[in-house]
């Protein structure tokens, strides 16, 4: 459904990435992990069309999109929730829902896709009327990822839902996550640092250190491996 | 308060009185007067010392005010329940405003002086709501908004002379000429933001009016363009004497002829026009191109993988902001029947900016609040001639010291809940 082949993103002279070859499948989790600065952020990015690929492909659904402007790639279907959520904090909740309809059809939204986010967030729902900068930073994801999902798309990109959130509302926006993918059947590609998590959702996950993919699999075989558990999950397994 | 906290603001106060002496001492204290040959300098420290005397008192002043925040004074009495009434009644408001707008030529004490001040505060009102839409939605600072007003008046100007087309013509072309230059204003700037993004409108500004002053052949220069034809009244002239095979006004009426009639007919064309700029952003802000101005404006990227284009976006704004600053120099032109670069300044496009900021971003009561306020205590001034723009320097001060944020500086949502609704 979407392939990335040997991708390489720079911002100005630095290169973020160098050569990344990647797959998602129709109906999958996907997870891509990795540290600080492995170019997680970029890769997702890049996809969207904020950033543009200097070489390589991106091809959706057969077509290429990596020199699509970033409103055609939400158009065709992948819609990405940013890292650090950039909710439109002035704007009440519903306002950002509604904004999240952009680009369906044309900036219409329907009654029907706002009341399935609020039965996905029920919390959200208490709190229409209220300003975006003042929910907490949970709800803040959760609205964020409702956003996202009212433009209806096809593969949701996630940029680290779980940053800065209460362990708590972690779990259940993992859970929200997996619902999203079995039930509404959006493909995720999920870009995390909280490897454990990322890797227990996952059908098949990817690392990605200093711009390369290294390793590979599915998410079980991630999980147990020697070299991940080492670099990634000592510290996470906690959580 | 303890009595080592009063010498502290008297000493404070003390130490603003030298500064306050150090700047009135030579600006105001020695003036240049004509005596036979030559100048002579004629002190006025009387002058002087009444000034530092009261930028002492009034620093003193609030010394003490601030020292006791928990008591209420004077001041903090007056803020708060001016903000009760503007944020809870905002309503009210605006529909008492509007009621008074449209009874107010008719009210005993209205003369042709409040006339024009009423349509001068209007104009500017009518400019803020055009330039909110830029500055206060859309997050784009333009410093440049006269640009367009100029467009507006000189192609209003310009069609109404050489092809004698009525106001109703020439209006929405003038529009649409301004919005027309906006995008033009847009496309190179939609990269910047901030700072940046300030500092081109600023250029563009100053590009428009040397121009204008340049391009002899068309806009006359510095001469400006005169003989602009005055509005009719639905195509009857506001004339003593119409010419062959014309009824005017006060005839059609059976009214004495009185000059007044054309400056209330102004009044209301120029009231109808802000309504509408008004009523429009008002629509628009529940559309889906308001939302992603509002957007755009809190955060880009967020709108990018929302999927909202951020070109077409700005493009929009700059457009939309820019008709309505067309239309209002339309509406300066046939009031004044002549125009001139000199009319298009960039204190022009500052006051604007002015009024949308201090107004507080985004919100149209605001503007109406910041441009009474701002002209109209000018305008109470005039009389002090060239001291008068101390009195708009001091309302600034007076806004930004009470309300940092502007008068109004809360965003209305635009989706009010089934509860909410009365």
């Amino acid at each position: 459904m979407l392939k990335i082949s040997n991708v390489e993103t720079f911002y100005g002279k630095i290169q973020a990435l160098r050569g990344v070859d990647l797959d998602v499948n129709d109906g999958e989790i996907v997870s891509l992990i990795g540290s600080n600065g492995a170019g997680k952020s970029t890769l997702l990015m890049t996809i969207s069309g904020v950033n543009k690929a200097k070489r390589g492909n991106i091809v959706f659904n057969g077509e290429n999109i990596e020199n699509k402007q970033p409103h055609k790639i939400v158009d065709m279907g992948i819609c990405q929730v940013p890292e650090g959520r950039r909710i439109f904090s002035r704007l009440t909740v519903e306002e950002n829902l509604r904004l999240g309809a952009h680009a369906n059809e044309k900036g219409k939204y329907f009654e029907n896709d706002i009341k399935e986010v609020y039965d996905l967030f029920p919390v959200l729902s208490d709190r229409k009327t209220q300003r975006g900068g003042t929910l907490s930073g949970g709800e803040q994801q959760m609205l964020a990822i409702g956003r996202a999902l009212m433009s209806k798309p096809k593969v949701l990109l996630l940029d680290e839902p779980s940053l800065g959130i209460a362990p708590k509302l972690v779990n259940q926006i993992f859970v929200s996550i997996k619902n999203i993918n079995k039930e509404k059947n959006v493909t995720i590609f999920l870009v995390e640092q909280n490897a454990k998590k990322a890797l227990e959702l996952a059908d098949r996950a990817y690392v990605l250190v200093n711009g390369k993919v290294t390793i590979k699999g599915s998410g079980q075989e991630l999980l147990k491996n020697k070299d991940i558990q080492a670099a990634y999950l000592e510290g996470g397994a906690k959580n | 308060m303890e009595k080592k906290d009063i010498i502290q603001s008297f000493k404070d106060s003390l130490f603003t009185g030298l500064i306050a002496l150090a700047l009135f001492g030579p600006i105001v204290g020695l003036r240049t007067a004509s005596k036979g040959e030559g100048l002579f300098i004629t002190p006025q420290w009387g002058v002087v010392f009444l000034l530092v005397g009261l930028c002492i008192l009034g620093r003193f002043l609030i010394n003490l005010n601030s020292a006791r925040k928990t008591e209420i004074t004077f001041f903090s009495k007056f803020t708060s329940k001016f903000s009760a009434i503007t944020r809870d009644k905002a309503k009210h408001f605006a529909i008492t405003a509007i009621l008074f707008a449209v009874v107010f030529p008719f009210l005993p004490f209205t003369d042709r002086y409040f006339m024009d001040v009423a349509i001068m505060i209007l104009t500017y009102i009518m400019l803020g709501w055009g330039l909110n839409i830029v500055v206060g939605l859309a997050g784009l600072l333009d410093l440049g908004y006269v640009a367009f007003y100029a467009v507006g008046a000189y192609s209003y100007a310009l069609i109404a002379t050489t092809f004698g087309w009525s106001f109703w013509i020439c209006l929405p072309l003038a529009g649409l000429f301004a919005a027309f230059f906006g995008i033009l204003l847009g496309f190179p700037v939609l990269r910047l933001r901030g700072d940046y993004l300030a500092i081109v409108t600023l250029g563009f500004g100053e590009i428009i009016r040397i121009i204008l002053i340049n391009w002899y052949e068309v806009t006359n220069g510095p001469d400006g363009i005169t003989g602009i034809p005055r509005p009719s009244f639905f195509g009857l002239p506001f004339k003593r004497s119409p010419d062959e095979g014309e009824t005017s006004f006060h005839l059609f009426f059976n009214l004495e002829y009185s000059t007044m009639h054309r400056i209330i007919f102004l009044y209301y064309l120029i009231l109808v026009l802000a309504l509408i700029t008004n009523y429009f952003t008002l629509k628009i802000r529940k559309l889906p191109v308001g939302r992603a101005w509002e957007a755009l404006r809190e955060d880009e990227i967020a709108c990018k993988s929302l999927g909202v284009n951020p070109t077409n976006t700005k493009l929009t704004a700059f457009a939309i902001g820019a008709m309505f600053g067309g239309f209002a120099g339309s509406f300066f032109a046939t009031r004044q029947a002549f125009i001139s670069p000199e009319s298009f300044t960039f204190i022009e496009s500052a006051i604007i900016v002015a009024i949308v900021v201090l107004g507080g971003m985004g919100s149209q009561t605001g503007v109406v609040l910041a441009s009474i306020f701002l002209i109209g205590i000018t305008e109470m001034f005039r009389d002090l001639e060239q001291y008068r723009m101390i009195a708009f320097g001091g309302a600034m001060v007076l806004i930004m010291v009470f309300k940092p944020k502007g008068i109004l500086a809360n965003r209305k949502p635009t989706i009010l809940m089934h509860g909410d609704k009365k």
